[in-house]
């Protein structure tokens, strides 16, 4: 539907138009919280049974590239925190160009992800696929790389999308701002900083638990 | 003739694929919604029929397999959980609180697409194959022994869940943001608190589900995964995930229906739900208790006597608030000048029959006995008496008492009452008897039987062929009164909610002038006159 | 033709089954009450207070908490006991069994294997004494199975990957319903059986009638020293392995500090997941097993293990 200056006729006016939408997107995000925390459930029951599994895989995990892209999820949060910030018609320009900003890095993201992919294919690392880790904690670690690939491709999943949502509304801001785009960049940039949260959790449970000291 | 209401608005096949208007979404959901009924239905009329005599005669042990799990993952997903909350909750939510329509239109029709598609799979599953699972998808049968369409049938219930979700969704922002003027919480429907409450289990267990299904389907696809135990991994996980959503989904197959009985019990006797406050936070308790309940589905897998007891401590605890609304809408008879009309018979079994489904519900949450009755008839009796003794009929009930507003016709009354005592009598024959079987020891999912349980078996199976022609009654005098019928004023009962207050069939804007609530629902003049709630 | 007209209720011939019995009866007349107050109210409502009959109905409509309250509360303190009681009798049937007589089960699709520790093994028949407590060590071979006897009230999930322990005792002689409870494909209702429950002198001839190839144990022992275990876990073996004399039901220090009491489920688990559970002093060197033996095998293993623990 075309940006029509009226609003829809179940809404009174345009900020309660703005704030349903915000309330559902934080429904949305209720919903996503429960579909990782279903994962992260599995993880912790076999992290619990399998401890030195555990450990051990994520010893074969990529460190270097975990934190890299940490850091990049970070940037790119900020980049569209500030784009929210200064939003308004005379910034356009700017807000275009930081929510490209974002993109690239989310990008940047799936790249590193992706060779990071390939390395532990290289390593046999890919449970079903090529999984020839043997030895004495064979099993645990193949509990883990399952839950790895897992947690991380629905976790990419969700980035390619929130790509696709920052692109378009990258291309929209540009075009020509409105009160309409404010909200719309406001929701798309809570799942982005959603998206973030999740991968800091990630992070923590794939990258660190073989590295803490012990 | 006046101006057009939503029916006549648009003839246009366009203009009822492409709307956004909830009634006609609602209207879509209705027909597909009967279309899996009566698939769901006919697999169970095909069962029965098998199991009217101990050999297997009809079916073999496969086609028997994919018949009870084709009824139910059709029954449950495709028919119950839509089924109050999507077409009767989508069409009244937003005459009943007053608005143009629910917060995201175009999501509500998205929704009813990804249904379809979700169906669409389901279906092509079933002509393909068929699935031999259980609705269950227990572990490692589904993911590494069974040779039927698993991955099919488990992304069609994966694409439905997030017609679910988007639901819940869309109830929840309405309610909270889309009330009319006046219109605080306590002065809500109590339909609209029951919805509320499903939504949020809709938006809570859905995804878990979905996340399930995903490791399901990475496990049979790559032969490898979390639930394998060549590997150390523990099937019993899969169960604890499953029924950590499927234990909260039950409550969505049946706070709506509770929902309906509030407004049916209410209009037809003439007096307010009594402790309305009670009521709807039973709603929300239910809600919230039926997370802490899922490990009572396995008592007998051999998780821990700890978790066994918390379990069955907590299955008492979440049936207290169903108590609590037993007893309130009995209360609500006490006084009142009671009407029987159809939607009230329906009401009325509900009442009936729910209990008997809940208190035999207590029977398997009491540990002791569930270790006999697991996995026996005993189960299967219970749920059918809470699914299609109190959620089905609580649909039916709804259906007939809003028939009116929906279509701008009326039914023929005597052939409702009548479908109505016939549901009852059958449904009572179909699924009495089940409780004896499983008392028994007759174990479920057994096309193959002991001679000695052949008696009861009969009668059940003589039971369902009068429910199955009951069912089929309404959509004869339904379906004639949609053409035949007399026009139906506004409010043909005399009701005070709001979605009384427009036009028999509502207008497409619902509401000439917005209207304003002044008073809390349910009330009644002494006379017995309702008073609108936004006059 | 329609043999026997099954009555509403049999009565259960287990001890557990009388209290499950006992058990039900108090549910059915709670629920009777219950339900009877509850359809004597609505049918009272019903009648009294139809439309047009002229009765008082003067209605102050009192506070309602009160009643709320107090209902409230009386199903709370109704279900309490219905929960104290249910979860009395269940620790009872599962209370951990001390040893007894021991037969082992094996569920495979879709037959039920049972074997006598005497090495006597039956299909989809498991004869018992009566009144003598019989322990069942149970395993599957592929997916999830439910060892099922309706007339002794019991019922255990067979799940693979693990082994659970069941005690049942017969309490009258006679056949009995063995069934397969959770469902397992596609002859899940052909994965039937019966209990047979003999006079103990009885059960004693039927045992010595069968003829066992050799004791369990003693096959276990053959499969030991045939899978290489013995290379390892035999006195002269270089390799540092710990002696499997004596070990079966002693505790076990483990390489992380804790104790672990060497039962079937332990033995098992050194079996095929070597490196769950690293006894102390030793370097993880034992290969797993998983896959290269059958469920079959590994009870015979076990067995051959705890009979290492019987000698002195
Ligand atoms: C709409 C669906 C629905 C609902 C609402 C319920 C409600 C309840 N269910 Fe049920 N249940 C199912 C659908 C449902 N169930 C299904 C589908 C299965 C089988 C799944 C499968 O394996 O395929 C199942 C299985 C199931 C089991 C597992 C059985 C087994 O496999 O071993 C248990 C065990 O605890 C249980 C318990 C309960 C309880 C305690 C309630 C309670 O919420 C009921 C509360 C209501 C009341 C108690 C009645 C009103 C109360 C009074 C009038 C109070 C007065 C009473 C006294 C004072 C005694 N259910
Ligand atoms: C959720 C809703 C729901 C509903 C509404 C029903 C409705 C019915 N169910 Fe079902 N049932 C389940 C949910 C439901 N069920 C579930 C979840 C299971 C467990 C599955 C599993 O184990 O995995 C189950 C299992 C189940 C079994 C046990 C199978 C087994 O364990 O071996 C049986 C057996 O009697 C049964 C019977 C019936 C009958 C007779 C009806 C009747 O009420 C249906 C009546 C409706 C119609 C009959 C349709 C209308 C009429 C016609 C179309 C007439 C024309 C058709 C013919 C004459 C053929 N159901
Ligand atoms: C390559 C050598 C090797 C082989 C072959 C081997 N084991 Fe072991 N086993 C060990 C070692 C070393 C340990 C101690 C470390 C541990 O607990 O894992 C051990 C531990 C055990 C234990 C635990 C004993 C305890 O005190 O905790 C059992 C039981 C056992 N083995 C049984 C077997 C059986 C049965 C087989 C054959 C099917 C077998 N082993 C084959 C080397 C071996
Ligand atoms: Cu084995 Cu069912
Ligand atoms: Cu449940």
């Amino acid at each position: 539907m075309p940006d029509s200056p009226a609003v829809a006729p179940q809404f009174t006016s345009a900020s309660h138009r703005d704030e349903t939408a915000e309330l559902g997107m934080w429904v949305f995000i209720a919903t996503e919280v429960l579909l990782f925390g279903g994962l992260l459930l599995a993880y912790f029951v076999y992290r619990h049974a399998y401890p030195q599994g555990f450990v051990t895989g994520s010893r074969h995990t990529e460190i270097v590239i975990g934190t890299a892209n940490t850091a990049i999820l970070l940037t790119s949060s900020f980049l569209v925190a500030w784009a929210v910030e200064i939003f308004s018609a005379e910034t356009r320009r700017l807000t275009a160009g930081l929510l490209t900003g974002a993109i690239c890095l989310g990008l940047a993201f799936i790249l590193l992800k992706g060779i990071e992919y390939h390395r532990e294919y290289d390593e046999h690392l890919v449970p079903g696929i090529d999984f020839r880790f043997t030895g004495s904690l064979a099993n645990g670690v193949q509990l883990f790389f399952i839950f790895y690939f897992i947690a991380t491709a629905i976790h990419a999943l969700h980035m390619i999308i929130g790509i696709g949502l920052l692109a378009v509304l990258a291309l929209l801001c540009r075009a020509a701002p409105s009160t309409r785009r404010r909200a719309a960049l406001h929701s798309v940039a809570l799942y982005w900083h959603f998206v973030d949260i999740v991968w800091i959790f990630l992070f923590a449970l794939i990258y660190l638990p073989g590295r803490s000291a012990s | 003739m006046t101006e057009p209401n939503y029916l006549t608005a648009d003839y246009t096949l366009r203009s009822w694929f492409f709307t956004t208007d909830h009634k006609r979404i609602a209207i879509l959901y209705f027909a597909s919604l009967t279309m899996f009924f009566f698939i769901g239905g006919a697999a169970a009329t095909a069962m029965r029929i098998e199991l009217a005599t101990p050999q297997a005669d009809l079916v073999s042990d496969d086609i028997y397999n994919r018949l009870f799990t084709m009824h139910g993952i059709i029954m449950v997903w495709f028919f119950l959980i839509p089924s109050i909350p999507n077409t009767l909750g989508n069409f009244i939510v937003p005459l009943m609180i007053g608005a143009r329509d629910l917060a995201f239109p175009r999501l509500n029709l998205m929704s009813w697409y990804i249904f379809m598609l979700g169906g669409s799979v389901t279906l092509f599953a079933i002509l393909a194959g068929g699935i031999d699972t259980g609705w269950t998808f227990y572990t490692p049968f589904a993911t590494l022994y069974s040779n039927s369409y698993v991955m099919v049938a488990a992304a069609g219930v994966f694409i439905a869940g997030f017609s679910s979700i988007l639901t819940g969704l869309n109830f929840i922002v309405t309610i909270h943001r889309l009330r009319a003027p006046g219109l605080t919480w306590y002065r809500l429907p109590l339909f609209l608190w029951s919805l509320y409450a499903t939504s949020v289990i809709l938006v809570l267990a859905t995804p878990v589900l979905a996340i399930t299904l995903v490791l399901i389907a990475v496990e049979r696809f790559f032969g490898v995964g979390f639930f394998d135990p060549r590997i150390g991994g523990d099937p019993l996980l899969f169960q604890h995930l499953f029924w950590f959503y499927s234990h909260p989904a039950v409550y969505i197959m049946i706070l709506p229906g509770m929902g309906v009985i509030n407004e049916l019990v209410s209009c037809f006797s003439r007096k307010q739900v009594f402790g309305y406050k009670f009521v709807a936070w039973a709603s929300l308790a239910i809600a919230a208790l039926g997370f802490l309940v899922w490990g009572h589905h396995m008592f007998v897998t051999g998780q821990s006597l700890l978790a066994s007891l918390v379990f069955s401590f907590m299955s008492f605890v979440v049936a207290v608030p169903s108590a609590i609304k037993v007893f309130n809408w009995t209360a609500t008879l006490h006084k009142g000048s009671l009407r029987f009309d159809a939607p009230m018979l329906y009401a009325l079994a509900f009442i009936g029959l729910f209990t008997i489904g809940g208190l035999t519900g207590l029977f398997l949450a009491c540990l002791a006995f569930d270790v006999h009755a697991t996995d026996t008839y005993f189960v299967v009796a219970h749920f059918h008496y809470i699914m299609v003794g109190g959620m089905v009929t609580a649909y039916f009930g709804g259906l007939h008492y809003w028939w009116p507003k929906i279509t701008g016709r009326l039914y023929s009354e005597y052939w409702a009452r009548a479908a109505a005592i016939l549901i009852f009598l059958g449904f009572n024959l179909t699924f009495f008897p089940q409780f004896v079987l499983g008392a028994e020891g007759m174990p479920r999912r057994y096309h193959v039987y002991p001679p000695e349980f052949q008696v009861w078996n009969v009668l059940s199976s003589g039971g369902a062929t009068i429910l199955a022609a009951a069912y089929l009654l309404p959509l004869f005098y339904l379906g004639y009164s949609v053409f035949f019928g007399a026009r139906a004023p506004a409010n043909p009962w005399d009701a005070p909610g709001l979605e009384w207050q427009t036009s028999s069939p509502p207008p497409e804007h619902n509401f000439d002038v917005q209207p304003v609530v002044t008073r809390a629902p349910y009330q009644y003049s002494r006379k017995f006159e309702a008073k609108p709630q936004n006059a | 033709m329609w043999r026997q007209w099954i009555p509403f209720w049999h009565p259960g011939v287990s001890p557990e089954g009388g209290d499950v019995d006992l058990l039900f009866a108090g549910l059915l007349i709670a629920s009777a009450l219950v339900l009877g107050l509850l359809f004597f109210l609505l049918a009272l409502f019903c009648v009294r207070y139809r439309a047009g009959n002229e009765i008082d109905r003067e209605n102050d409509e009192a506070k309602s908490w009160y009643w709320e309250v107090s209902w409230t509360t009386a199903s709370l303190l109704c279900f309490l006991a219905l929960f104290v009681w249910g979860a009395t009798v269940y620790f009872e049937i599962y209370r951990r069994p001390p040893d007894e007589l021991t037969a082992f089960v094996v569920a495979k699709q879709w037959m039920w294997k049972v074997q006598h520790s005497g090495g006597q093994s039956e299909i989809n028949a498991l004869h018992m004494p009566v009144d003598r407590p019989i322990r069942l060590v149970m395993a599957s071979q592929d997916v999830i199975h439910s060892f099922f006897i309706p007339a002794l009230r019991l019922k255990h999930d067979v799940v693979p990957g693990r082994y659970q322990d069941l005690e049942i005792t017969a309490q009258r002689i006679g056949h009995y319903h063995l069934f397969c409870a959770e469902y397992c494909g596609t002859a899940h209702s052909g994965m039937t059986g019966e209990v047979v429950v003999m006079e103990q002198a009885d059960f004693a001839a039927w045992l010595s009638q069968q003829t066992p190839t050799s004791s369990l144990a003693d096959e276990g022992g053959a499969l030991f020293r045939q899978l290489g275990c013995s290379g390892c876990h035999s006195a002269g073996s270089k390799i540092h392995a710990p002696q499997l004399e004596g070990v079966y039901g002693r505790p076990v220090p483990l390489s992380d500090g804790s104790t672990v009491i060497a039962d079937d489920k332990y033995i098992r688990d050194s079996i095929l997941l070597p490196r769950s559970q690293i006894a102390a002093g030793y370097e993880p060197l034992m290969p797993s097993f998983e896959g290269k033996v059958t469920e079959d095998q590994l009870l015979r293993l076990v067995l051959y293990i705890k009979s290492l623990g019987r000698q002195p």
